[in-house]
């Protein structure tokens, strides 16, 4: 089977007085037509980079420095600008974290929708407000919201608006950079389930998250990263249920669970500088099974059981 | 009397707690005298915590947990209502005398990066309430100040003690506001959302550090957070807010697999988790607003169950020390 998007070797860095930061390095990746991949990591591992440079939104100093982002058979990075603005929104589409910020205070939100739509399609004014209001209610607003401005809505009914905007043009997938981060869990599950809604209408979802338990709720497949790497990445139940790369475990065992009778574990240390990387393993400083090898050379990508790991445990 | 303070002291009480804040009238309407309107942030709120225990508060954005603990730290004055610190009525407490007091209570704030003054270094952070409330002198502020410094975590205390804010990271941060207000061996503490800003593979080591304290310290503290899987977590008991009200509140284990309000289900429904449960318990709408509150039960709008009763009269918060609800038609489920 062809899958709809397929990133070979990124690199993102970004360029700073200290030195060169990679904040993605070396990612591979790939997303089938209708999956659900939940991405994981803390703050700083280069969850957001990785989607912005998809989008090819990466402003400098930051700057797509190699590889191949392969969708739909194109290879986005080698695009010209006017290509690239033809596939943002009607291709693929993205949400980001903060409503309040993405939405024009002074601009109802059906002109909102309906200017989107007008910029990518050819259709009157009338049309595209009908539409508008469709899009409302397929995010579980009422119609009538076309006529409100942002301030009249709560955040959840904003976000609800961001997602509607980014399905306006029917892309086949979705980025969504920590949807619900601002929103409580009662409406998150609102949101979740909108999302998880259109992968039955044929499209896929990038979920970007700190939240695992709620990437591992929803996704079909989890990738977690670390430091710009992807280290682990695979089917979530079986991720969940058996963990291979040291940080997944150590994450599974710190985040508290309502359901789960337990204590939660200390992870020890930082995540590292990525001006000034550890060498070998990015996660050697922390990790609990560290061999020497790991202090030298970096770990080896294998896959174990259908998943992908970068662990010297489980190199030959 | 002394006996049986010895068996189940109560640290903090409080009394039909109220904040109602006026909200700022538009020019038209201060020109049409229109009358002030109230946020009825906290609405009639009573608990208490005892001596030695975690008390979780949890809700949602706006339901008044936030406005709770400031009361309970002098930073907010009541509306309506008492609060006792060791039977002691420290509502209206000021001066002197309240800070007499306030050594014996300190908060914990949710963004270590607001909570800390980037001009003062670490260290000064930590001996400033100790000379202000005149415990230690310079000298045996500082050597106080590197041993609490180290005991959280911030190994070396004197190298940590000459640094400035700018130089640690959101999660060493948090340690040093925690190291501050257990400098005084408060016998009450408010946390308020203290781990919610910090990085996931850092929170469970500021959890585990402020359950050592409580432990060392037997001390008391009402836990404010939104992540009912952290509220699980650290309390003995868990108590459920709703627009300014307590909907539920009793022993974590009979809230959390026996919820009696409908609210505390559709919550537990809605947190994500490795092994998600369905209480099949469902929710209406969104939150009403809280200067115009729906008649009867507040959360009659968005609840499946209510029948006219819940639209006329007002459930008050009954039951046990074990567990109580406001909820005229109660769930019976258990949640295994």
């Amino acid at each position: 089977m062809m899958s709809l998007l397929e990133i070979r070797n990124l690199s993102t860095y970004y360029h700073s007085r200290r030195g060169v930061l990679r904040a993605v390095d070396m990612v591979s990746l790939s997303l089938d037509e209708r999956e659900f991949v939940g991405i994981v990591g803390e703050s700083g591992c280069g969850k957001s980079t990785l989607a912005f440079s998809i989008m090819r939104l990466i402003q400098p100093p930051g700057e797509i420095v190699e590889g191949e982002i392969i969708f739909s058979g194109k290879n986005l990075l080698e695009l010209n600008d006017e290509e690239m603005r033809r596939v943002r929104g009607k291709e693929i589409g993205m949400v980001f974290q903060d409503p309040m910020t993405s939405l024009d205070p002074l601009e109802k939100i059906g002109d909102q929708i309906v200017e989107t739509i007008q910029m990518h399609e050819d259709i009157g004014k009338k049309e595209a407000l009908e539409k508008a209001r469709e899009l409302l209610e397929s995010v579980g607003l009422p119609g009538n919201r076309v006529n409100y401005y942002p301030h009249q809505l709560s955040g959840g009914q904003r976000q609800r608006v961001m997602i509607a905007l980014a399905i306006a043009l029917n892309p086949t997938l979705l980025i969504a950079d920590e949807p619900t981060t601002a929103l409580d869990v009662i409406v998150q599950e609102k949101i979740m389930n909108i999302l998880k809604k259109m992968t039955s209408e044929g499209r896929s979802i990038i979920l970007i998250t700190h939240d695992f338990s709620l990437a591992a709720e929803k996704s079909d497949r989890i990738v977690i990263m670390y430091a710009g790497w992807i280290v682990e990445m695979g089917d979530s139940k079986k991720l969940v249920n058996d963990p291979l790369h040291p940080y997944t475990k150590g994450l599974l065992e710190s985040v508290p669970d309502l359901w789960l009778e337990r204590r939660i574990k200390t992870m020890p240390g930082l995540p590292p500088d990525l001006v000034n990387p550890p060498p070998g393993c990015k996660f050697h400083p922390r990790c609990p099974k560290a061999m020497d090898v790991c202090r030298k050379e970096e770990p080896p990508e294998v896959q174990v059981n259908g998943r992908f790991v970068k662990c010297w445990l489980y190199g030959v | 009397m002394l006996a049986l303070w010895g068996v189940k002291m109560e640290i903090i009480k409080v009394e039909g707690l109220k904040k109602y804040f006026p909200v700022q009238k538009s020019f038209l309407e201060v020109l049409f005298s229109k009358e002030l309107q109230f946020i009825k942030a906290v609405d009639g709120v009573s608990f208490t915590v005892k001596k030695g225990e975690m008390l979780s508060l949890v809700g949602e954005s706006g339901c008044g947990k936030t406005t709770v603990g400031r009361m309970l730290v002098g930073l907010e004055e009541p509306t309506e209502g008492r609060i006792y610190f060791k039977e002691r009525d420290i509502t209206s407490l000021r001066g002197e005398k309240r800070r007499e007091i306030q050594r014996h209570i300190q908060i914990i704030f949710q963004d270590p990066y607001a909570s800390l003054n980037p001009r003062m270094k670490i260290g000064e952070h930590i001996t400033d309430p100790l000379l202000i409330h005149g415990i230690a002198t310079n000298e045996e502020a500082k050597r106080m100040a590197i041993e609490m410094l180290e005991r959280v975590g911030l190994v070396p205390g004197e190298q940590f003690y000459n640094r400035l804010p700018y130089q640690l990271s959101g999660g060493q941060r948090q340690r040093v506001a925690i190291a501050r207000a257990m400098v005084l061996k408060p016998e009450f503490v408010v946390a308020d959302e203290a781990v919610s800003m910090i990085d996931v593979s850092l929170r469970a080591a500021i959890l585990n550090l402020l359950m050592s304290f409580k432990e060392e310290y037997n001390l008391s503290m009402l836990f404010i957070t939104h992540d009912l899987s952290v509220a699980k977590l650290v309390g003995d008991r868990i108590a459920v807010m709703y627009l300014g009200k307590i909907v539920e509140l009793g022993e974590v284990n009979e809230v959390i697999h026996k919820p009696k309000h409908p609210y505390t289900a559709a919550l537990l429904s809605a947190v994500p988790s490795f092994e998600k449960r369905d209480l099949r318990v469902g929710i209406f709408g969104d939150v009403s607003n809280p200067i115009d509150l729906p008649p009867g039960c507040r959360y009659n709008p968005r609840c499946p169950f209510a029948k006219d009763e819940c639209r006329k009269a007002e459930p008050e918060l009954i039951g046990t020390d074990r567990h109580s609800f406001a909820c005229h038609y109660p769930l019976d489920i258990v949640v295994e």
